[in-house]
């Protein structure tokens, strides 16, 4: 308690340079967290302008607002940005300053590691946008098909300035998952064997295994892309021997595993948040944990059914079928012990039960359509259209981005010690759910009455414009909802009513630390007996090791 | 270093039942990626087999006889390692210094024998990495486990002027252990590589 | 020869039908057939569902003030199972009717036999335009190229005819989605993919690129005209007969030819043999220019021709800067081009 005070007072007379010098040159897993989180809003601001520009430019069939280079390098950063500079590092971020406060330890293994990946990051995410002062950011898609990208189609530096930021971030993405796996498998505190770990690590370490396994697959496909473009190699030069297929299959064994490491650490937040506001244990922990084993397992071997419409034979075209179809087996295991959870439970809807319901509804849905997307023949007409746009944000916004929000509301009093506003909270709620559902709902209706992807603009006769219309005010009626997330996180800091340790009467190890927790963060290595300590602790006649 | 830092290295943080510590384990999960990272660039190396129209194709260009020879260089080197490691664990300090600096040599030898391959391609048979598929694939395979090979070198050299500073120790995930660690998967991943480029592709 | 279907064209431009649940061909069918098994399967799998989470969201909402914590429910193997078991039935299911969809579908060309009454034409993707070469028909061999919209026979319960698609890239990847004929297809540089279509109804198909190809991907538009078997013929002997030769029009021809134009575009029976535009021998068959983009007009040719940037920036025909006169010369040319 002594240190944390000194600690405090120290940081509270320490000039504005001994700050910057704090943070750009700190190893604790917490700071680390925090500047990936913001790291990341900052680029979903970004992001999120490249959208509202694109809707706009659809709102009216053969518009002028954006000329068409324009708006295909919008779609390309929009999404590169999503994925490599929003998604992956937000989740990190929050895995970073949770993960070793959950097991009981003092830091992640490899502190200096940790902020190896954090700076490789960020500097990838300023290279691949210092293309724009190139002439122009890349035009090539967010998934990059071969040939475009090489030099005959793709003239400027900018496509190159793409491969290296993402080469250089995949440093910092795979340093990351390295330091979860070892972290999570060699740093947890007495008493905490694997099977007794809370959930969001659980899902912080297979989301770190497909890491480990993926990214270098992209990072290989992407130095072949450079090779190609500065040393005249031939991986993806069709015109002399090159084949456009590798690339396909190459960047979606990377790209599949990739949406389940955007999606499984929101699982486990969810898993955090649905026990502790129902006032329930997760219901079925063995199962659940196995499912995560098998969705990270199955999720490796179905990529191609990213490429139904390439010429497979219809033996391949089956088996990815058939292999995307079973993953919804354990997905649908996780949803029904999310609802076993609820089920009998004392539900109560503060803000980050709001969003895990949000989460649930949505996510429902958005698997639905997965299914959907996984029968080929059904593919064949989806595929490429706005369905798949409708799809992938149903689940990345509607999963992970609410699976987020929920984490982010439940663990911002322990990293601040204030409370977030509960009002602002249900407001960004409501006109984010609102507002999502609007924008993208009409795009599978779109999609299914052929208005193909990625296109900057559309005829008017063919029934597209009205669903159009609808998702660009759905748009915007969403951007309002991320307006107020970042003043509810900015007034909350400084105005929010004191947090103390365990605001949510929670059960895991994280809430036995002061809100938020001192440099070293706990005063001794906890000893835990089951999987939610803290219920052992406050119910000493009833304590789940009992059960479990 | 803070006194942060000072708690952290003087507690035991390993988990319940952990065999490996935590720089093994980081090793281990390191050289996982690097082996995705390999079985990519030979997928493509693969892929590409026998679809040139255009030569060198690789039985006129190949020549295993030199491949073998830097082959038995780097492989023994694996030995050397070893040899190296053992004489640490006694003690002995020149004696693990000897082996480790003939552990680098026989590295820098296997370095300097694919530069003669290379040039000897370059020049007897005009194949280039731009010159057809063949080229393109077999340079980057080749190319980037030679960079493995030169950090693994550089690695070495660090570790023995460590080792003239008396700063090395024989300790379970010390640096010395990780750096063996990672030369033998590097010259298992030649073996591999040696495999599919010299045997199997110069016959494709 | 008349512009056939421009009138048909824009009476249909009210409302263009692209809608994958209005198929016309047996492909297009058995999707959309599988397409509302699935949806339904899936709509009643979200009912159930939805309804189990808005009980628990109501029935189990906390009382204000009650602190005491609920039993504690750990797990439960036979439900475990039953809700293992129960998606894993209905995985079985959409596998096998995956299966026999996949297995109708997708089919393998045959190779051309006298009297087969089977249209096979290669499709060759190209930033932003499609190159069609008429390969054979009815087992004869046609041999002409022509460009942007594709003609083929209507087939009949009586008297089926197919179309089998060759598909091929130019340049990068494109797709060729017409989705009331069924599914796409993609064209790959360096592979040759195929598709088969085939309708017993009349009429024009529409549908656009739908793999990212760059600038203009967005105007790689598609036509399919699906006409009767007389109509079809008189159609082909047109296309694969030389430009016609017309005297009103020769200054134009001249013009034409002494400019650059004859390095991309092709008019066959001419000197005009450029391979890397469209090919313009049967120029006024076409309804539309700019590959779906605008009205095949005097007006609109003449813009095009003047500064295709101005109507589709970043296509890979430049401006010439031609003078009004030598405009007016090749537009009168091109109009003769029937």
């Amino acid at each position: 308690m002594a240190i944390a005070a000194q600690q405090r007072e120290l940081a509270a007379t320490a000039g504005w340079t001994a700050v910057l010098h704090e943070w750009t040159t700190t190893v604790d897993h917490k700071k680390i967290g925090i500047m990936y989180v913001l790291m990341s809003l900052v680029f979903l601001v970004i992001a999120g302008i490249e959208a509202l520009l694109m809707r706009w430019q659809l709102f009216y069939p053969r518009h002028d607002f954006l000329p068409p280079d324009t708006f295909n390098q919008l779609f390309t950063m929009h999404g590169t940005t999503m994925v490599f500079f929003v998604g992956m590092p937000i989740l990190i971020g929050v895995g970073n300053y949770m993960v070793p406060l959950m097991i009981g330890a003092r830091d992640m293994a490899f502190p200096r590691m940790n902020a190896l990946g954090f700076w490789a990051t960020f500097f990838g995410g300023l290279l691949v946008y210092s293309s724009y002062a190139t002439g122009g950011a890349p035009a090539i898609g967010w998934f990059a098909y071969a040939p475009l990208t090489e030099k005959t189609f793709a003239r400027t530096a900018a496509t190159d300035l793409w491969a290296l930021g993402l080469l250089v971030s995949g440093v910092g993405t795979l340093t990351g998952g390295i330091n979860f796996i070892v972290t999570i498998l060699g740093m947890r505190c007495p008493g905490m064997t694997l099977r007794k770990i809370p959930f969001f690590p659980w899902t912080m370490l297979w989301t770190s295994v497909q890491i480990v396994l993926v990214i270098p697959p992209l990072s290989a496909a992407l130095i072949m892309v450079l090779l190609d473009r500065n040393l005249g190699a031939h991986f993806f030069d069709t015109q002399n021997g090159g084949s456009a297929y590798l690339w396909q299959h190459l960047f979606w064994f990377f790209g599949h595993p990739e949406v389940y490491i955007l999606i499984l650490p929101a699982f486990g937040m969810i898993s955090e948040v649905i026990p502790v506001f129902s006032r329930k244990v997760l219901f079925g922990y063995e199962f659940m944990a196995a499912a995560t084993a098998a969705i990270a397992f199955i999720s490796m071997g179905v990529w191609s059914h990213h490429m139904f419409t390439v010429g497979m034979s219809k033996t391949l075209d089956l088996y990815f079928a058939a292999a995307s179809l079973l993953v919804s087996i354990p997905t649908g295991i996780k949803f029904f012990n999310w609802l076993a959870t609820m089920y009998g439970g004392k539900i109560r809807f503060a803000s980050p039960m709001l969003f895990a319901f949000g989460f649930l509804s949505m996510f429902l849905i958005g698997g639905l359509t997965g299914i959907m997307l996984a029968i080929a023949p059904f593919d064949f007409q989806l595929t490429d259209s706005y369905f798949v746009v409708g799809h992938f944000h149903w689940v990345l916004i509607g999963g992970t981005l609410f699976g987020l929000f929920a984490g982010l509301h439940y663990w911002y009093p322990k990293v601040t010690g204030r409370m977030l506003s509960e009002r602002l909270a249900t407001w960004q709620f409501w006109l984010l759910f609102v507002g999502f559902i609007l924008t993208f709902g009409p795009m599978h209706i779109a999609g299914m009455l052929g208005m193909p992807r990625r296109i900057y603009t559309y005829d008017a006769n063919r029934g597209w414009d009205i669903w159009n219309q609808i998702t660009t005010l759905g748009a915007f009626l969403q951007t309002p909802s991320y307006a107020i997330f970042v003043i509810n996180i900015v007034w909350s800091y400084f105005k929010g009513p004191i947090a103390g340790d365990d605001p949510w009467n929670a059960w895991t190890l994280e809430w036995s630390a002061t809100s938020p927790p001192p440099s070293y963060n706990f005063e001794h290595i906890p000893v835990v007996r089951s999987r939610r300590p803290l219920w052992d602790l406050k119910h000493p006649d009833d304590p789940d090791w009992k059960y479990e | 270093m803070n006194s942060t830092q000072a708690i952290i290295h003087h507690e035991s943080t390993l988990s319940p039942g952990s065999i490996l510590t935590l720089n093994q384990m980081g090793l281990l999960a390191f050289l996982v990626s690097e082996a995705s990272l390999f079985s990519t660039l030979l997928v493509a190396y693969v892929t590409f087999l026998g679809r040139d129209t255009i030569g060198p194709t690789p039985r006129e260009a190949l020549s295993l006889p030199l491949a073998m020879v830097s082959s038995l260089f780097l492989l023994s080197s694996s030995g050397t390692i070893a040899l190296a490691e053992r004489q640490l664990h006694r003690g002995h300090r020149r004696g693990f210094q000897f082996w480790w600096l003939l552990t680098f040599l026989l590295g820098a030898f296997f370095l300097a024998a694919t530069a003669y391959e290379w040039n000897e391609l370059i020049h007897k048979h005009q194949l280039t990495i731009s010159r057809n598929l063949f080229g393109t694939t077999y340079y980057t395979v080749i190319g980037m486990h030679a960079l493995h090979v030169t950090c693994g070198l550089i690695a070495m050299l660090i570790v023995l002027s460590l080792s003239f500073r008396d700063q090395v120790k024989s300790e379970p995930g010390g640096a010395v252990e990780l750096v063996s660690w990672y030369w033998h998967f590097v010259d298992g991943i030649w073996l591999v590589v040696f495999s599919v480029v010299y045997l199997w592709g110069r016959s494709a | 020869m008349e512009l056939p279907g421009i009138d048909t064209l824009l009476a249909n431009a009210v409302a263009e039908d692209l809608s994958i649940f209005h198929p016309v061909s047996p492909s297009g069918i058995a999707i959309a057939a599988l397409a509302i098994l699935v949806l339904a399967i899936t709509g009643g799998i979200w009912l159930i569902v939805s309804s189990v989470l808005m009980y628990c969201v109501v029935r189990f909402r906390a009382q204000t003030g009650d602190t005491h914590e609920p039993p504690q429910v750990y797990g439960s193997m036979p439900i475990e199972i039953a809700w293992t078991a129960a998606p894993a039935i209905i995985v079985f299911i959409l596998i096998l009717v995956t299966t026999r969809t996949l297995w109708e579908v997708e089919i393998s060309p045959p190779a051309p036999t006298a009297g087969d009454q089977t249209l096979f034409v290669t499709v060759v993707g190209r930033q932003w335009w499609w190159e069609y070469q008429y390969d054979e028909y009815d087992g004869k061999k046609l041999g002409f190229i022509t460009a942007n919209e594709l003609h083929i026979p209507v087939s009949d319960p009586a008297q089926p005819r197919r179309v089998y698609l060759q598909l091929k890239s130019a340049d990068v990847c494109h797709s060729f989605w017409v989705p009331r004929l069924g599914g796409k297809t993609d064209l790959i540089p360096g592979r040759v993919n195929s598709m088969w279509l085939q309708t017993d109804q009349p009429g024009v198909y529409l549908g656009q690129c739908a793999e990212y190809c760059g600038t203009q991907h967005a105007n790689m538009l598609l036509q399919v005209v699906v006409e009767s078997p007389a109509e079809f013929e008189a159609w082909l002997k047109n296309e694969a007969a030389a430009a016609l030769e017309v005297e009103s029009a020769a200054r134009g021809r001249d013009v034409f030819q002494s400019l650059s134009c004859v390095n991309c575009h092709a008019v066959r029976g001419t000197i005009a043999a450029g391979t890397y535009g469209p090919d313009l021998t049967h120029l006024m068959s076409r309804v539309t220019l700019a590959s779906g983009q605008i009205a095949n007009t005097r007006e609109n040719l003449r813009e095009w021709i003047a500064d295709p940037q101005q109507i589709k920036p970043g296509c890979l025909m430049p401006a010439f800067g031609l003078s009004d006169r030598e405009l007016d010369d090749v537009v009168s040319y091109l109009e003769s081009l029937r």
